[in-house]
């Protein structure tokens, strides 16, 4: 049986939205849960996102966006990766975002987006239970 | 009975829990009492107010005579927008503005810069030229009305364009007061926007310093601010080290520019968080005092009794906000800012009760402001000047706050100051673990958030949030482009080689930036010249 493959998860900071509370906790957290997580930093673009998760060979990128420019952003990092051909990295994410733009970020191909008050394991099990590592390259 | 002899005889095995802690984990004992004083002396720690060392308030006679100024933060989408909710605010009874501006101008980019596509208008309102300043403040009295602006590493634009039109207007700087937030250490520490590195972005808060020291009296040139750290994660005690530590670096700054202390130090002003836990909030506010008050005194030798004064705005807690049964956070709201009040702040915001969902709805932020105005007129507490001074626990947790306050400012000190310390990462890493540590102890249920992780609820109704207008964009790129087309372009390319020259030759730049806006170079524009001039910043990314 072949050993289960450790995901990689790339942690990113979209815009100019310097919260990063979030986004370094979930971090933190997911590594303890045992995944290999990077983490970009601070402000950066769709494209630098992208190039950064193609590098790193990651099998999801979590966005964190609290700017309120999230209908800009996901749509955007979703299509500097198709540019990629990594489409098929997943694409989930948290910040404050209300309901209605939920929904539309998911039509749009977004997995999944978290809403404050969610704990580090709820996010940690969605992982598990539906990310699958990307097919090798 | 001493307090041992009653120690022994107390049920510990009866105690609902194994610890008791506040939220910044700060464990606390079941009782104070007299014994806790540790040989205090009144007249030396605790005093009068309005006397040396302040820990009692700034002010002899307290809201007895003036009450604090209810200030409510508000900007979002264009300057029209954001001028409408000023003037709702200041007819429902506010006595000061405060202004969001959005991502963009807090990163020093115009509305057309591509990295600005998407943030326009949407967490603050949108500025890039004195024409939109002048829009924003468009029939409001600029010297009757005191204004808060909340932006730094390009404050020095927003606060030219402030004073710009102030000048187009015929009102003399010394008649404009108000006071713009500045404070660039906190940026690397924890709001993390920027532009250059530490050691020039000081130099220019040190600019804005001197200039409003010798020709705008009545501006306060920064607000040291431990609000965004304390909303990054921090503790209490991190807050108020860490706030007091960015004080001790700008006026070192501005002393070995050659300014006398006491030339601009009674033009300092601060900006805590008020957050949860009742009795550490206060403590922490007379502990401040009481703190910059010995700092000012004996580590500047500042003479004039002004410059001892910590005086300060405070917020309530974002983050303590929940979006889960949105009403609650009235209640919150209402003791933090309660908190604030018997900790003798000169200026506070409330928070609306749909700030964690979106910018708040008129409605929201009514009820925010008629949280403070029942505060000040139905609830007496207004009466007495500093009614918790002398209890037990709050002397107690005060004298607590100070001395681990302390230890970190001399831990600081140790480092070489402020900017190194921030070059090496040790506020922004002490923060980061405090924030991991609260999340686990709330995942563990060893703090409760009521209706998150206790007394919750199978399903929340929705609440009516502000919508920001999608074609705001669209109108503030066109709305630049139009001033860029219309402007005196040979006036713009001389305005900015002089802002340049002047960036690198180390001379104020104030008088230059004043002039650069007034023809009406952007604010994109000015921030590039910083860029090419002092380097740019980047974030270290420390986990």
């Amino acid at each position: 049986m072949a050993e289960e493959k450790v995901l990689r998860i790339l942690v990113a900071k979209a815009g100019l939205d310097g919260h990063d509370r979030g986004a370094k906790i979930i971090a933190r957290a997911l590594r303890d849960a045992g995944f290999e997580v990077i983490y970009t930093g601070l402000h950066q673009t769709p494209e630098m996102i992208a190039e950064a998760a193609v590098q790193e060979d990651v099998d999801a990128v979590g966005l964190s966006i609290l700017s309120g420019a999230h209908m800009t952003l996901f749509p955007a990092v979703i299509s500097a990766l198709k540019e990629r051909g990594a489409e098929d990295v997943a694409v989930f994410g948290g910040g404050i975002v209300p309901q209605d733009d939920i929904s539309l970020l998911k039509q749009a191909g977004v997995k999944e987006v978290f809403t404050p008050g969610i704990s580090t394991q709820a996010i940690a099990d969605w992982i598990r239970q539906n990310i699958q590592p990307r097919a090798g390259v | 009975m001493t307090k041992q002899e009653w120690w022994e005889k107390y049920p510990k095995q009866e105690e609902r829990m194994t610890r008791f802690s506040t939220v910044s984990d700060m464990e606390v004992e079941p009782l104070y009492t007299p014994e806790d004083a540790n040989g205090g002396d009144y007249e030396r720690d605790i005093g009068m107010p309005g006397e040396y060392p302040y820990t009692r308030g700034v002010y002899p006679s307290m809201y007895r005579s003036k009450l604090w100024t209810m200030r409510q933060f508000a900007g979002f989408g264009t300057p029209e927008d954001t001028n409408q909710r000023f003037k709702f605010l200041l007819a429902e009874g506010q006595t000061g503005l405060s202004t969001a501006f959005d991502m963009p101008v807090l990163m020093g980019y115009d509305a057309d810069h591509p990295r600005a596509l998407g943030e326009v208008g949407r967490e603050g309102v949108s500025v890039s030229t004195l024409d939109d300043m002048e829009r924003l403040f468009d029939d409001i009295p600029l010297d009757k009305v005191t204004t808060s602006m909340t932006v730094n590493c390009s404050a020095s634009v927003i606060l030219a364009m402030y004073f710009a039109m102030a000048q187009k207007r015929g009102i003399p700087l010394s008649k404009v007061g108000g006071t713009i937030q500045n404070d660039i250490l906190k940026e690397y520490i924890a709001q993390k926007e920027w532009i250059c590195p530490p050691e020039p972005g000081v130099r220019v808060v040190t600019d804005m310093i001197e200039f409003c020291a010798r020709a705008v009296p009545r501006w306060h040139a920064v607000s040291i601010s431990g609000y965004h750290i304390r909303e990054a994660g921090s503790t209490a005690v991190q807050e108020l080290a860490f706030t007091l530590a960015d004080g001790i670096g700008y006026v070192q700054a501005a002393v070995e520019r050659g300014l006398e202390v006491d030339e601009f130090a009674p033009r300092l002003s601060f900006f805590f968080d008020l957050h949860n836990d009742f009795f550490e909030e206060i403590a922490k506010l007379r502990a401040a005092r009481r703190m910059w008050a010995k700092i000012m005194k004996e580590r500047f030798g500042a003479k004039n009794s002004r410059s001892w004064l910590l005086r300060t705005h405070a917020q309530t807690a974002g983050v303590s906000l929940t979006a889960q049964q949105p009403f609650n956070n009235v209640v919150r709201v209402a003791i933090q800012a309660l908190a604030g009040v018997l900790g003798g702040v000169q200026s506070l915001h409330t928070n609306s009760m749909d700030e964690t969902l979106a910018l708040p709805t008129e409605q929201a932020v009514m009820v925010a402001l008629r949280t403070q105005q029942i505060i000040a007129e139905e609830s007496g507490v207004t009466n007495i000047i500093d009614p918790l001074g002398g209890s037990w626990a709050i002397e107690a947790l005060t004298d607590r706050m100070e001395k681990d306050a302390v230890a970190y400012i001399d831990r600081i000190d140790e480092l070489g100051g402020i900017i190194r310390a921030i070059d090496i990462g040790y506020p922004q890493k002490e923060i980061a673990d405090a924030a991991y540590r609260y999340q686990q102890q709330l995942d563990a249920g060893e703090k409760a958030i009521v209706g998150v992780n206790k007394y919750v609820l199978p399903e929340e109704r929705p609440m009516e949030i502000l919508k920001i207008a999608q074609d705001v964009e669209r109108h503030q790129v066109e709305r630049i482009r139009r001033v860029k087309r219309e402007r005196n372009q040979t006036e713009v390319r001389e305005q900015l080689g002089r802002v340049h020259a002047v960036a690198r030759n180390g001379q104020n730049l104030m008088p230059v930036l004043i002039d650069a806006v007034k023809s009406y170079c952007t604010l994109g524009e000015i921030s590039d010249v910083y860029r090419d001039v002092f380097g740019v910043y980047r974030d270290p990314a420390w986990l």
